[in-house]
């Protein structure tokens, strides 16, 4: 008997590097940046193994420029970057939401703004990985908690993206970037792989971005025809730019609309003991570990505490929560900023009941922060 | 198609069948934006003209353009072409050959787009020597956004953000490109053409990274400002404002118009080009476990 899966001992940025090419990723381009470039490292000496291409680029603009490029070019594509280096790419990004190119933007997240800390975990990117760009989009963006998670959510983003159409951010705490765990890394035939959908058409009927059903158009790979054209202008379904407010709000809708349509597929978070939760804990990434052991331990003591975890971040998972948070009489919300998701948490569960555990010193959130915000008389 | 046959081509006067510029564009976007007078027509015609004596199937042809004049050319284009972002052509470009190595990856970018926002990437382009041809249009100003100051905009010129004159010095690109490396460098202007098409000929079949100057001509906002003339007399003094190169490097003028600028191809690096480098290397790396 074959085992399906192998155990290795492995940093959180190493398995985001070994879950990229599993998924197929063929091309690497980034920047040095302080906590991720284990990422860029661990790529550009798997990546020759694979017959794919790394390149380190001059900048960080220039590294999202390069995986947008390889990307359109047909290959499945990432890089990994920091705050400072998710700022610079944050144009680039919206290039590749409005042309919807897909591609896997890693942020292992550091303290901020500015320089900041960039030894230190923080969770300061939460709100930038909504809104960092300009103009209303919306994007995908998935936070691990393990290093094993880190695996599985960097295959499920590279999924994502190809299935959507759209760039995918994984958001992994310092702390789970440089963490070395143990991971169950499947065999390459056990891993579910979505591949793009190509236009298959014949060139004369294709139309670039006119979608079916599924809102998500095929895309034509350079060389097979179709001599497209893709621009970070607003375009009709030919391609070409267009300012017609009526073909103007009908593609923007489609645009909005696609990661709704899909939402079953991108929603996931973990649920403990929200049933009769009184208090609910919302926590995501290495936040969301320490949550878990506090969930624990007040249940010992009889208080009857739950957790809910989005694993996808970004769209909000609000239907769930609403659900989860339904007996809760309080909610905290223990984040290494100052207060980030829980303005939504507030916004889907009320002010009332919300509260905020905020570390901003450069700490992880402990268990015992969490459980002196809950009250457990110790 | 190879390089190697590519280069057979450039070494051909000419290819059987004579070429039709409209044959190599999209229509659907007709008329075109251009102003009355400007060289970015021009520029666009010889680059189509070159690729049709080069016998390049358009399917193979990948153009990625920045913002701008000069980026909104690309869209004109009947093959796979690529507008991006503001001073990002290059980097767009460098992934995509870096993945599709069998693509004819050209870029069209402007002064503003590759010197000001874009100039990191352009310095690293040269040095990397991806076989991208890039072809900057340099007509001095920003264009697009209502005629500004660039970093080519000759000193003492009238732009409506240098109201009183530019103070600033303008940049030699092609002395840039060859200092930071670029395998093949030329420059030429929209008159001459024929000469164009020629450079961009070689250019094309060069394996590296190969960078084009071409003197352009705004003539509705810098022109006008300026009060250059019309776009006849405005090509015409960029013509006389030049020195071509094939002149062998005896500068017989250069006394009366110490400021002429060289045309032609002003230098060539020879050196590997870098996704074949890359390649190879990464393949003796995985022999030699």
């Amino acid at each position: 008997m074959t085992k399906a899966t192998h155990q290795q001992n492995l940093q959180g940025n190493h398995a985001c590097a070994l879950a990229a090419v599993a998924a197929g990723c063929r091309f690497y381009a980034g920047y040095p940046i302080t906590p991720s470039s284990e990422v860029a490292e661990r790529m550009s000496l798997e990546l020759p193994r694979v017959g794919g291409t790394f390149v380190q680029m001059e900048d960080e603009i220039a590294s999202m420029g390069a995986v947008l490029g390889a990307s359109m070019g047909g290959i499945k594509a990432m890089t990994a970057t920091s705050g400072p280096g998710f700022s610079l790419k944050q144009e680039n990004i919206g290039y590749g939401v409005m042309a919807e190119v897909p591609c896997v933007i890693v942020n292992v997240m550091r303290g901020g703004p500015s320089t900041g800390m960039p030894t230190r975990p923080a969770q300061g990117d939460v709100m930038q990985a909504r809104w960092g760009m300009h103009g209303g989009y919306q994007i995908i963006v998935l936070a691990p908690a393990s290093v094993s998670e880190v695996y599985g959510q960097t295959v499920r983003a590279f999924n994502l993206a190809e299935r959507l159409r759209t760039p995918v951010v994984v958001l992994i705490d310092e702390v789970i970037g440089h963490l070395v765990e143990t991971v169950r890394i499947p065999d390459p035939g056990g891993l579910d792989i979505q591949q793009r959908n190509w236009a298959a058409v014949a060139a004369g009927e294709y139309q670039p971005y006119a979608a079916g059903d599924d809102m998500v158009p095929a895309m034509a790979r350079p060389g097979d025809g179709y001599r497209a054209h893709t621009t970070g202008l607003t375009h009709d379904e030919s391609g070409f730019p267009t300012q017609d407010p009526e073909t103007v709000e009908r593609v923007s809708r489609r645009l909005l609309g696609k990661f709704e349509h899909h939402r079953a597929q991108i929603d996931q978070f973990e649920e403990l003991q929200t049933r009769d939760a009184e208090i609910l804990i919302v926590a995501y990434g290495i936040s969301a570990r320490a949550a878990r052991r506090a969930v624990r331990e007040a249940r010992s003591k009889g208080i009857k505490a739950g957790l809910f975890r989005p694993i996808t971040i970004w769209p909000f998972p609000q239907q769930a929560l609403t659900k989860a948070a339904k007996k809760a009489k309080r909610i905290l919300v223990p984040e290494m900023n100052a207060g980030q998701i829980v303005l939504e948490v507030e916004r889907v569960a009320g002010r009332g009941r919300v509260k905020g555990i905020n570390r901003i010193d450069g700490q992880a959130v402990t268990p015992s922060d969490i459980l002196e915000a809950i009250g457990t008389g110790d | 198609m190879t390089k190697t046959a590519i280069k057979k081509n450039a070494g051909k006067a000419s290819s059987k069948n004579a070429f039709d510029v409209m044959s190599y564009l999209r229509h659907d976007l007709f008329p075109h934006f251009l102003c009355p007078g400007c060289g970015h027509g021009i520029a666009l015609r010889a680059l189509m003209w070159a690729i049709h004596e080069l016998e390049i199937d358009k399917d193979r042809i990948a153009i990625v353009s920045g913002i701008g004049c000069s980026g909104r050319l690309g869209a004109y284009i009947d093959a796979n072409t690529f507008h991006t972002t503001h001073g990002r052509p290059l980097a767009f470009a460098a992934g995509l050959k870096l993945a599709r190595p069998d693509l004819e990856v050209i870029v069209i970018t402007g002064d503003g787009d590759c010197l000001a926002i874009g100039g990191n990437h352009l310095i690293h382009a040269c040095r990397r020597n991806l076989d991208i041809t890039c072809m900057m249009l340099n007509n001095e100003v920003y264009g697009m956004t209502g005629g500004q100051v660039s970093p080519t905009t000759s000193e003492d010129r009238y732009t409506t953000t240098t109201p009183l004159g530019n103070t600033e010095a303008a940049f030699d690109a092609c002395r840039l490109a060859e200092a930071a490396g670029a395998g093949f460098v030329g420059r030429e202007v929209t008159v001459q053409t024929p000469t164009l098409k020629n450079l961009l000929k070689d250019a094309i079949a060069y394996n590296g990274f190969s960078f084009i100057e071409v003197i352009s001509d705004c003539t509705e906002i810098y022109g006008r400002k300026n009060d250059l003339g019309n776009s006849p007399e405005m090509i015409l003094s960029q013509k006389s404002q030049m020195r071509p190169n094939s002149y062998g490097g005896v500068i017989v003028d250069e006394p009366f118009r110490p400021n002429a600028l060289p045309t032609g191809v002003l230098s060539t690096n020879a050196r590997p080009e870098y996704g074949e480098t890359y390649r190879n290397a990464m393949a003796s790396a995985k022999r030699k476990k």
